[in-house]
């Protein structure tokens, strides 16, 4: 079954191994609460402040973890891409060879 | 190696070749490829030429070969390519070269014109088919209306009846086909010539037929017009004929027409048969042609080029042999021997063809043997200006300087794996890529320069490192060496920005620097860009001022293999002077100051109430607070001017005595304009007699080698270009006005190079900055989506996450990479051409074009191409 091209088919194992890498990478350095990602936590950014560290640590802890999650999960999708895009990748090559 | 260094040592040669023999030993020339001819005949007309008739003979085989491709191309058949090119045929081969191709044209020729002929016929079976099946239609309707007519006719009256069919008797009709997109004109052309007596019925063909010649698809429509009276039909006959419509007769009656439509299609069977049979043969003939084209081909533009070639020879006075002029390497002048002898041998001569090495002033070409990698880094050069002969070559430094000055740009070192993984792919998969030859230019662009991307990649992600920077975000490897120390929890919570002090953060522990590269803790800080771009303006400084020394360093090797050394006295010594003391000294004060100044725990003693002791003053002295500011020490220096200390305690100068120093040095460095502006063209006037005589002998050289070889006084003067450079004619004036002009550019350039390089920093600034908005406008929002920590907030954040890491990688390859990546090569190139070799690099020579078969066959597929 042919959905996509092979320029696309292309484009989306390169996406998709770029994706796999950095996505599984980014979620580790989440969870071992890399500080160079810490600007981008979900929920810190509140506007009243934090009533003290603790509540701070809490909030922080839970964006580390959830993003670390998200991450994980995103590289699943994908390896999903990867297998679909690598399917429609063999099968382009296949009809070009009978060409 | 040494050979990459400066062009390769040539020799101009003249080569003595029996008649019998030149054929074969050109042939062995052309393979070795190590040659290139002079042409002697420069003044000759093409067509006055000794082996013009060969030349020609070979263009006439060219253009059957053509043809034939052209016409297997046609029947989209594959042409085998080649593994091993054949050598160059026999002269007495190209005769049954030439029948055997001309045999093969005529089949060629003749299958084609048969199946044209075949073809129309076959098109006019199938429009008349037409005709005749669509006409029926019209014809059952008419009859229709006849019959019926008739019979209630003639229920009335006879005599009526009998008028009507008198009149309908003679209304006559033609038929035919005409190209749909004229039937409207048609149409209306009928119409207004018979005022509207013309009756015309129509029916599209839903098939394309197929045009005998031209091979397209054209859409007809089958007609029958009604009319009449004789003079009426001539009319519509010829109206037929203006718009290129085909008549076919048509029976009127039925049976006539059915029994015709039975006769057409059994014709057409027959004619189909033959057709394909034809087909079929013009397929067996072009197949067995294809095996051999190539190889024919191959063939004959070798021999095309052996008898150029030979038409560049001049013919000795007594007709005994031929002369030939030419350049050839040093390294290669063995092979060239041996290829002269093979030639001999081959052709079965008895007296074998020699080689003369003659002496000569002319300009040599310049050949830099190149492979595979070093060829990309050549090419940059030489899209400059060929070097002149023997000159410093800078592509060798290039290797390494090019990459780098780009990678200081490109700093990232995500960018650079991404640019690393792309040239190795490239590099990897060379030999595959290389076979399938690509028509897309920049994928050419590209793949020709493999190596200097993959090396850029790398040096990419070494700065990247360098910089701390990933995608813009810094990995903290080896821990950040800064210590949060003397704020508590209600400074923290009450401030949204707190200072780290380099004494109270990072000296008071002893911590020493990180060890690679730029300290993780400067990503979170606000006044980042600030530290960076003093960070990397005095490296680019320093990087510029360095390649700047370096290439006017080069300029002694040259002056040195030149034999002028006197130009080092004269010429490199004061620019090198002027470009040390002023620029290598501003780099030298930068050294200074990151070393002696250190973090020291300071005393605020401009407050007027606190009293600093003479001990306090000294360790503020060393304190970051009294850093005297390089620019305007150096703005001071070249203006004689002094500006007060920053504070208390400080002190306006580095070191002692660094005044009287810079005195000094901006003395002696203008007082090196004058003699870069004038020491060389006194020279020249005291010693250019001397010059000049030494210049003369040198010709008795050439006369004197020519006089030991009796048979060469009788052959004309090599060559009209052969004019001798004469450097000790110029005028006076001339040498002031040139040494004055190179004086200007050198010291208006050093000052404007050295602030050239500043693009260095522009450029790494802008990378980063832009990597910077790209992760905070994009990927961020995928990261910083929702807090809830439920399930639901885990499905969206991650699907959004999924949708914008695809955005940013897209964005970061199409900007990032490509878009900064063009950039900051153009701006390596430019800091390469014009400040780097300046100062060193003349560009004033012309490229060793070697006779040889692998580039002319070469040459030939990218022009179909």
């Amino acid at each position: 079954m042919k959905i996509c091209g092979p320029k696309l088919s292309l484009c989306g194992l390169i996406i998709s191994v770029w994706g796999i890498f950095q996505l599984v990478l980014m979620g580790i350095f989440y969870y071992v609460k890399s500080i160079a990602l810490s600007e981008d936590l979900p929920g810190v950014e509140s506007e009243g402040g934090f009533e003290s560290p603790e509540d701070f640590y809490k909030i922080a802890d839970r964006g580390y973890i959830q993003n670390a999650y998200n991450c994980w999960i995103a590289a699943c999708l994908y390896i999903f891409t990867l297998v679909i895009s690598g399917h429609q990748f063999y099968v382009n090559s296949r009809s070009s060879m009978n060409m | 190696m040494g050979s990459f260094f400066r062009s390769e040592k040539m020799f101009l040669c003249q080569l003595f070749i029996q008649p019998e023999a030149a054929y074969s030993s050109v042939a062995e020339l052309g393979e070795a490829g190590s040659v290139q001819f002079r042409d002697l005949n420069a003044d000759v007309n093409a067509f006055q030429r000794k082996f013009v008739n060969e030349v020609r003979r070979c263009d006439e085989l060219e253009r059957k070969l053509r043809y034939v491709e052209a016409e297997i191309n046609k029947e989209n058949l594959h042409i085998p390519e080649i593994e091993d090119l054949p050598n160059a045929p026999n002269p007495r081969e190209i005769t049954d070269l030439e029948t055997s191709l001309e045999k093969t044209e005529n089949e060629i020729l003749e299958l084609s014109q048969n199946a044209v002929n075949l073809k129309s016929n076959f098109l006019e079976l199938t429009e008349l088919k037409y005709v005749l099946e669509k006409t029926e239609v019209f014809f059952t309707e008419q009859e229709g209306i006849n019959g019926t007519d008739s019979l209630t006719r003639a229920l009335i009256t006879e005599d009526s009846s009998a008028q009507a069919t008198n009149i309908r008797g003679r209304l006559g009709f033609v038929a035919g086909v005409v190209p749909r997109e004229r039937v409207p004109a048609f149409e209306r052309m009928l119409w207004r010539i018979s005022r509207g007596n013309v009756f015309l019925r129509q029916a599209e063909l839903d098939q394309p037929l197929e045009d005998p010649s031209t091979g397209n698809q054209i859409y007809k429509t089958v007609f029958a017009a009604f009319f009449q009276g004789e003079q009426l039909k001539s009319r519509v006959k010829k109206v037929c004929t203006g718009f290129h419509a085909s008549l076919y007769p048509c029976p009127s009656a039925t049976t006539e027409r059915e029994e015709m439509v039975k006769g057409v299609r059994t014709r057409l069977e027959d004619l189909n048969m033959v057709l394909n049979q034809t087909q079929d043969h013009r397929h067996r003939v072009l197949v067995s042609v294809a095996k051999e084209l190539q190889n024919c081909m191959v063939m004959v533009r070798k021999m095309k080029a052996i008898y150029h070639t030979l038409n560049m020879f001049n013919l000795d006075v007594t007709k005994k042999c031929l002369i030939a002029e030419c350049w050839v390497p040093v390294r290669d002048l063995a092979g060239v021997r041996k290829a002269l002898a093979e030639g001999g041998r081959a052709s079965g001569s008895s007296i074998p063809s020699f080689l003369n090495v003659i002496e000569t002033s002319e300009g040599s070409p310049t050949f830099n043997r190149t492979n595979k990698f070093t060829r990309g880094f050549q090419n940059l050069i030489d899209s400059y200006g060929v070097s002149s002969y023997r000159e410093v070559n800078p592509a060798l430094y290039t290797i390494i300087t090019f990459p780098f000055l780009f990678a200081i740009m490109f700093g990232d070192a995500g960018h650079g794996l991404i640019l690393t993984a792309f040239g190795l792919y490239m590099v990897i998969e060379e030999k595959k890529l290389m076979k399938q030859k690509s028509d897309s230019e920049i994928w050419n662009i590209f793949f020709a320069g493999r190596y200097i991307i993959l090396l850029m990649g790398i040096f990419s992600v070494y700065t990247g490192f360098i910089y701390n920077d990933i995608f813009s975000r810094s990995l903290n490897i080896f821990g950040s060496s800064w210590t949060i120390d003397g704020y508590n929890i209600s400074d923290i919570q009450g401030n949204a920005e707190l200072t780290l002090s380099p004494y109270t953060n990072f000296a008071k522990f002893d911590a020493s620097p990180y060890p690679v590269g730029l300290d993780p803790v400067w990503q979170a800080a606000t006044n980042k860009i600030i530290f960076l771009n003093s960070y990397k303006m005095k490296l680019s400084i320093i990087f510029g001022v360095a390649h700047m020394i370096f290439g006017v360093c080069l300029s002694v090797v040259n002056h040195i293999h030149f034999k002028k050394s006197i130009n080092i006295i004269l010429e490199f010594v004061p620019q090198i002077l002027f470009l040390l003391l002023l620029f290598a000294y501003m780099v030298a004060m930068m050294f200074i100051k990151w070393v002696i100044y250190y973090p020291q725990e300071t005393v605020d003693c401009n407050n007027e109430t606190v009293t600093c002791t003479q001990d306090v003053l000294d360790v503020i002295r060393y304190g970051p607070s009294c850093a005297p500011s390089v620019l305007i020490l150096f703005i001071n220096m070249m203006l004689f001017k002094s500006s007060p200390p920053t504070g208390i305690g400080c002190q306006e100068f580095m070191f002692d005595g660094q005044d009287v120093i810079q005195t000094a040095f901006v003395v002696v460095a203008v007082l090196c304009i004058p003699v870069l502006l004038l020491a060389k063209p006194l020279y020249l006037l005291c010693c250019g007699r001397s010059k000049k005589s030494e210049h003369t002998s040198e010709n008795g050289d050439v006369n004197q080698g020519l006089e030991l070889t009796p048979e060469m006084v009788d052959t004309p003067s090599p060559s009209p270009a052969h004019a001798e450079h004469n450097e000790g004619d110029n005028a006076v004036g001339e040498i002031f006005i040139l040494q004055g002009i190179h004086t200007i550019e050198y010291i208006l350039s050093t000052i404007s190079h050295t602030a050239s390089y500043l693009r260095l920093w522009a450029l790494s600034l802008a990378h980063a900055q832009l990597s910077e908005v790209l992760w905070t406008m994009v990927l961020s929002i995928g990261l910083t989506g929702s807090a809830d920590g439920d399930a639901q907030s885990y499905v969206v954040g991650s699907i959004l996450l999924y949708v914008l890491f695809a955005a940013w990688a897209g964005l970061t390859l199409a900007i990032l990479v490509m878009m900064e990546g063009l950039s900051a090569f153009l701006h390596t190139l430019r800091l390469h051409w014009v400040e780097f070799m300046s100062k060193f690099y003349e560009g004033a020579g012309y490229v060793f074009q070697p006779f040889s078969f692998k580039i002319i066959l070469e040459g030939e597929d990218v022009v179909e191409d």
